[in-house]
């Protein structure tokens, strides 16, 4: 009997002894393996505890209806689904700010660069060209508009530098009927390359047909523009701009240095009323013609008064196709193939005008006609790789004054762009020009570009 | 009398259709979700299409139309959209999608975002301000996301109310049957490190508790060089690492030149469905193909 309680007890006991033995360390482990899963099991609490609440509040939410606007996390209430967690860091700024700058830098075989580079944000000399360096701000002003502004510095060919308003407009961000006004003052909507900006270019230059349509500056001014979203199944917009049309941004109107191109004095020229004032009308359409595949057509005119004479008037209208083919599962957008073409023709008023040449002279009112156009091919064969040619003519019928500005030319520019990255670009240029009575011209040009900044979405 | 029939029967159809909300989406994953919510109640159209890079999206002109007529826009949000969609919402003059409004949905601010950065430099390549913008590869984020539909679609649209949340409730509960069973189908290979040709996949790796942080690309947007792959090459070697992913955008070629040398397998892999064989059904069936393909990758390297 008392061994048999012996050997009891000792049963009993020694698991006991055993488990004392082992009971700081299991403790220990315990409180480690706790400790570890604290985050975890608290992760998860927070989410059973939302997600309850989320769907108590979805409940909830059904008898409210309509009338609640978008979640706004208040002070002690719970979390939903609908709110943001605020781990969010930008768009704290009130405006997106960049700055961008091109740099060219080539070879012409003509010593005066300028007379053959008609652009102001062109090569303008030989060696190197500090044409375009600008800063755009953008943003929501407020509920109903958007802003832009958009100022440029460059160095003129004395290594001056020259500050222009490219720029500055506000927009309506959700007027009624598809409706859309903006004003101020902009790269006016007439065709595909014009509201470009120098850095968009696909090529270093301006093509000649802007250049004699428009002026060095491409064609903006201070105006207004509505345009209308067509309920059309497929894309199709209508713009109607209202522009001052006056000063040098405003070549073929009342533009103080038109004599470069009819030999006449202007007259000095006020607005009497809207009729003096340009307009400028404006389709634009798009089709997908498959997945990969978008063709885009346009049609543009502007007419206005010029400052020839008194009641002398400019025409000019426009058509501009541009193709588009990207497959679906393109790397960074490569490759893609894009074809573009404008062509403008312009009618001039020229009114019985005294010659700058020989003040003794009076110039026959006339009507001067102008035209061109220009077809340009990009490829992107591989990622960051474009290879372009452009091919362009522009023309003029006779007048009674003779100037370089409407001589029949000729220009073939092949060239190569490498895009490291949507940030920086680097391009080769080379320009065969051929200038009716001048004879032929050589240039090789090449550019570099580099973005600071927020990067704009990209248009179309 | 035939006539009556059909022109009412057309006039009730299209009362129908127009009672039908219109919803676009950014991308097809987004899509596929919207449609999960919405049924028939919705019509959903996604921009992108399902092989095209989200960050590089053509915008076409004819989105501008399709904006203009929304009742509900879905992005991913986070800058997934950068490079595109701004300038289009801009010109669409449609104020129930502009951001605030009760049609502007923004997925990622229901999403806990990993590798926000601490300092924004454009040296290191193209970094994400907000974060990495690929979360809806964490199926767990796609209920995030489909919650957020549910409620959007709930205000916007409250007669159907019931309909939605029915609607998430099933697609909840599909999905979370399907997460215990990747779980478990992955669940071998936790720790198991993988490359990519871009880091797009860290919210899918982190659910399965695999390790996503080795990529071909040297910086991300940045194409590889063949000396930057010969680093990438030693480190899968050194870690055995037997896979490697890449999406339908990307350069595959690169990618089978690294598996050559490593003895790692391509996986052909996408975050939107129908961006490869198999994943069109929609945003489950896309993660279970992707499950599917990453264990058996995984499955034939064991040693």
């Amino acid at each position: 009997m008392k061994r048999f309680v012996c050997c009891a007890l000792l049963l009993a006991v020694l698991p006991l002894a055993g488990r004392a033995a082992e009971e700081v360390d299991v403790e220990e482990i315990k409180q480690r393996v706790l400790e570890e899963l604290k985050p975890v099991i608290e992760a998860e609490v927070q989410r059973r505890v939302q997600e309850e609440l989320a769907k108590r509040e979805a409940v909830g939410k059904a008898a409210e209806t309509a009338a609640t606007t978008p979640a706004v996390a208040q002070p002690g209430q719970p979390w939903s689904p609908a709110q943001s967690i605020t781990l969010l860091r930008a768009g704290s700024a009130y405006m997106n700010i960049s700055f961008d700058t091109l740099v060219d830098f080539g070879w012409s075989t003509t010593p005066d660069v300028r007379s053959i580079q008609f652009g102001d944000h062109d090569p303008s000399q030989r060696g190197f060209t500090m044409p375009n360096s600008e800063f755009v701000f953008e943003g929501a002003v407020d509920p109903y508009f958007r802003g832009l502004g958009d100022v440029v510095l460059k160095l003129d060919g004395e290594s001056e530098t020259t500050i222009e308003l490219e720029e500055a407009y506000l927009e309506t961000t959700s007027l009624a009927w598809n409706l859309q006004v903006r004003a101020g003052h902009w790269f006016s909507e007439f065709g595909r390359q014009n509201p470009q900006h120098p850095h968009a270019w696909d090529f270093v230059d301006q093509p000649l047909v802007l250049g004699r349509m428009f002026g060095p500056e491409g064609m903006r001014n201070p105006g207004a523009r509505v345009s209308w979203l067509l309920p059309t199944p497929f894309y199709a917009e209508l713009l109607l701009t209202v522009l001052n049309g006056n000063g040098e941004i405003t070549w073929s109107f009342r533009n103080p240095e038109s004599e470069e191109f009819h030999g006449g004095e202007v007259v000095d020229r006020h607005l009497r009323g809207p009729q003096d004032l340009v307009y400028l009308p404006r389709l634009a359409t798009a089709f997908d013609l498959s997945e990969t595949q978008t063709l885009l057509l346009g049609a543009a005119a502007a007419t206005g008064p010029n400052n020839t004479g008194a009641d002398a008037c400019t025409q000019i209208v426009g058509g501009d196709v541009t193709w588009k083919w990207r497959p679906e599962d393109a790397e960074r957008g490569f490759p893609f193939v894009k074809v573009q073409s404008e062509a403008m023709y312009r009618w001039y008023e020229a009114a019985e005008r005294v010659s700058v040449d020989d003040p003794l002279v009076t110039l026959p009112e006339e009507t001067l006609g102008d035209w061109g156009f220009y077809t340009q091919v990009l490829y992107g064969f591989c990622p960051g790789l474009v290879a372009g040619l452009r091919g362009e003519f522009v023309s003029a019928d006779d007048a009674a004054f003779d100037s370089d500005l409407r001589l029949d030319r000729t220009r073939i520019s092949p060239n190569l762009t490498w895009y490291p990255t949507e940030f920086s670009k680097i391009r080769l240029q080379y320009n065969y020009d051929h200038i009716q009575q001048w004879g032929d011209e050589h240039s090789v040009w090449m550019q570099l570009e580099f973005l600071l900044g927020s990067h704009g979405a990209h248009k179309f | 009398m035939k006539i009556f029939i059909l022109m009412s029967l057309s006039g009730l159809l299209s009362v129908v259709a127009q009672a039908k909300l219109n919803v676009v989406t950014t991308t097809p994953d987004l899509a596929a979700i919207a449609h999960e919510v919405g049924g028939e109640r919705v019509t959903v159209v996604a921009l992108a299409r399902p092989m095209e890079d989200p960050h590089f999206v053509a915008a076409k002109p004819s989105f501008v139309v399709k904006l203009n007529r929304a009742d509900v826009l879905i992005e991913g949000g986070a800058e997934l959209e950068l490079g595109w969609l701004s300038a289009l919402v801009d010109q669409t003059r449609n104020p129930r999608i502009r951001p605030g409004a009760a049609g502007r949905v923004a997925v990622a601010r229901a999403v806990r975002l990993l590798e926000v950065p601490t300092t924004l430099d454009r040296s290191r390549g193209d970094i994400h301000a907000l974060g990495n913008p690929h979360f809806m590869t964490d199926p767990l984020n796609g209920r995030a996301a489909a919650r957020l539909i549910a409620e959007a679609f709930c205000q916007i649209d409250p007669a159907a109310g019931e309909a939605y949340r029915a609607a998430l409730a099933q697609f909840e509960s599909r999905l979370e049957t399907k997460l215990a069973d990747w779980e478990k189908r992955l669940g071998p290979f936790r720790g198991a490190r993988v490359a990519a040709y871009h880091n797009t996949w860290p919210y899918f790796a982190g659910r399965f508790g695999l390790r996503s942080d080795l990529f071909l690309e040297p910086k991300p947007g940045i194409p590889p060089t063949p000396a930057s792959l010969a680093g990438v090459i030693a480190q899968m070697k050194a870690d055995k690492v037997r896979a490697i992913i890449v999406e339908p955008y990307q350069n595959r070629r690169t990618a089978e030149k690294v598996a050559t040398e490593t003895g790692a397998v391509v996986l052909d892999f996408t975050q939107y469905p129908g961006g490869v064989k198999g994943t069109d059904k929609g945003y489950i069936e896309l993660i279970d193909h992707l499950v599917g393909t990453l264990a058996a990758a995984l499955e034939k390297g064991r040693p």
